[in-house]
């Protein structure tokens, strides 16, 4: 068989990959603002599930998490009444994002503490609302600081998608090694995939170099 | 029944006692496979940072290239595409060698920029002063630069040899029975994922708990101003 015979269902696998990485991505930056703030909390509770949710995600194997969500989380389901039976594509995005997330909210943390402690003086001065003081000063600040990180996490996020196929979702890796089975031509397959995934890697770093310029603006000027 | 031990599905308890040792088998080689692919990794990345520093383009800008496309593209892939290929060339290792090698081309990629960072943060006077004193390139690199870098490196290395041990449960792909592996099989034959995937979580924490204490002892007990050589 011809290599480009490979290309028509690689490509619909890629199109999964793309739409996984995109949803997963986005969700872990959710999750990332959310448990990396929650981590400078000064209530007990929410900092007590940040650093459990982090401390969890970041010192377990990403398949673990997968296999935990996909397999082991229907069952403690049925213990508790409860339905937890996802199909592959939810599983698949959660625990990416689950994953993805809690290295993305220590990255949120390190950024949000090295904003200059004169600055929450000012505004504290200013008399601003502590929401007011997250939103104006905080954040505009640190975010252009994590954007580089997050870059490498966006990539790194890419690259775990493959995983996803073990749990029988029909992403790229999962379209190639259906083709090894059917072809055996190995060499083929997994060199134009290789090659794939690269070209998707330079893709999505060059989206987050520009999302890195769009907020860098958000920098203090003089900075 | 796996690796000769019985498991006993009388109760939930008696269930995570049982099948207890035969995680620690496979836990046992899920650390073989990191210590191999670490080890690996670390003269891999040794020969990736030798050549990026190469004197001439010719060799420099490849090697560059060859670093980031290991970078950017999936474990997952790359073990398939060693699992499969190197065969057709007429190498046919077990799988738990290509696995580890496996590992150890992915995060060569990583190893390199490490030595390449720990390299360059030596302070530039540091070389002046050396050429000052009229030193040999050669024992500049071993009694000046090296000192400095290796307590930068150190840390840096074992925060890969955690992600690699993290890592290795891509492994049970290629039939490498690693502690994931182990946990899904007995997951199949019993219908009970739940205990042994949480078993092998909680056990993955521990490893890693451990491990980040290490690193950390590392990082601050290792002289930042360089290593005696005397």
């Amino acid at each position: 068989m011809e290599w480009t015979s490979y290309l028509a269902p690689l490509s619909q696998g890629a199109w999964v990959t793309v739409q996984l990485t995109v949803y997963s991505t986005i969700l872990g930056g959710i999750f990332a603002f959310l448990f990396g703030l929650g981590k400078l909390s000064h209530n007990p509770l929410l900092k007590g599930i940040s650093v459990a949710y982090i401390e969890i995600f970041r010192g377990t194997s990403l398949l673990v998490q997968l296999f935990w969500i996909y397999f082991a989380l229907p069952i403690m389901g049925q213990a508790i009444g409860l339905d937890l039976r996802f199909p592959p594509v939810v599983a698949g995005v959660v625990a990416l994002a689950l994953n993805i997330g809690a290295y993305g909210a220590e990255v949120v943390r390190g950024a949000v503490q090295a904003v200059p402690k004169e600055q929450y003086e000012a505004a504290t001065a200013l008399n601003f609302t502590s929401r007011k003081r997250l939103w104006r000063i905080t954040l505009p600040q640190a975010i252009p600081e994590m954007m580089p990180t997050f870059g490498n996490l966006a990539v790194q996020n890419l690259k775990d998608t493959a995983l996803v196929s073990l749990i029988s979702l029909g992403d790229m890796a999962f379209r190639a090694e259906q083709i090894r089975n059917f072809t055996q031509d190995s060499v083929t397959v997994y060199t134009l995939v290789l090659f794939m995934y690269f070209g998707m890697a330079l893709v999505l770093t060059a989206c987050m170099k520009l999302l890195e310029r769009y907020v860098g603006r958000w920098r203090a000027a003089g900075r | 029944m796996f690796f000769g031990i019985e498991w006993d599905t009388s109760s939930q308890w008696a269930f995570a006692v049982s099948i207890f040792p035969i995680l620690l088998h496979g836990l046992v080689v899920t650390l073989q496979a990191t210590v191999v692919g670490f080890f690996i990794a670390l003269i891999l990345g040794l020969v990736l940072a030798a050549l990026k520093s190469a004197p001439t383009r010719l060799i420099r800008w490849p090697a560059k290239l060859v670093t980031e496309f290991i970078r950017d593209t999936p474990l997952l892939i790359q073990l398939f595409f060693l699992f499969y290929v190197l065969p057709e060339f007429g190498l046919t290792l077990p799988a738990f060698l290509t696995g580890a090698l496996a590992l150890g081309v992915q995060y060569s990629a990583y190893t390199s920029e490490v030595y390449r960072a720990g390299l360059e943060a030596v302070a530039k006077g540091q070389r002046e002063a050396a050429r000052a004193l009229n030193l040999a390139s050669s024992r500049t690199f071993t009694h000046i630069i090296l000192p400095q870098a290796v307590p930068r490196i150190i840390p840096a290395l074992g925060n890969y040899l955690v992600s690699i041990m993290k890592d290795v449960p891509v492994l049970s792909v290629v039939t490498v029975l690693e502690m994931l592996g182990v946990a899904k099989i007995i997951g199949d034959r019993t219908g009970g994922y739940l205990i042994p995937l949480s078993m092998v979580g909680g056990l993955y924490l521990v490893m890693t708990i451990i491990a980040s204490f290490g690193v950390r002892y590392l990082d601050t007990h290792l002289p930042k101003r360089g290593l005696s050589l005397k």
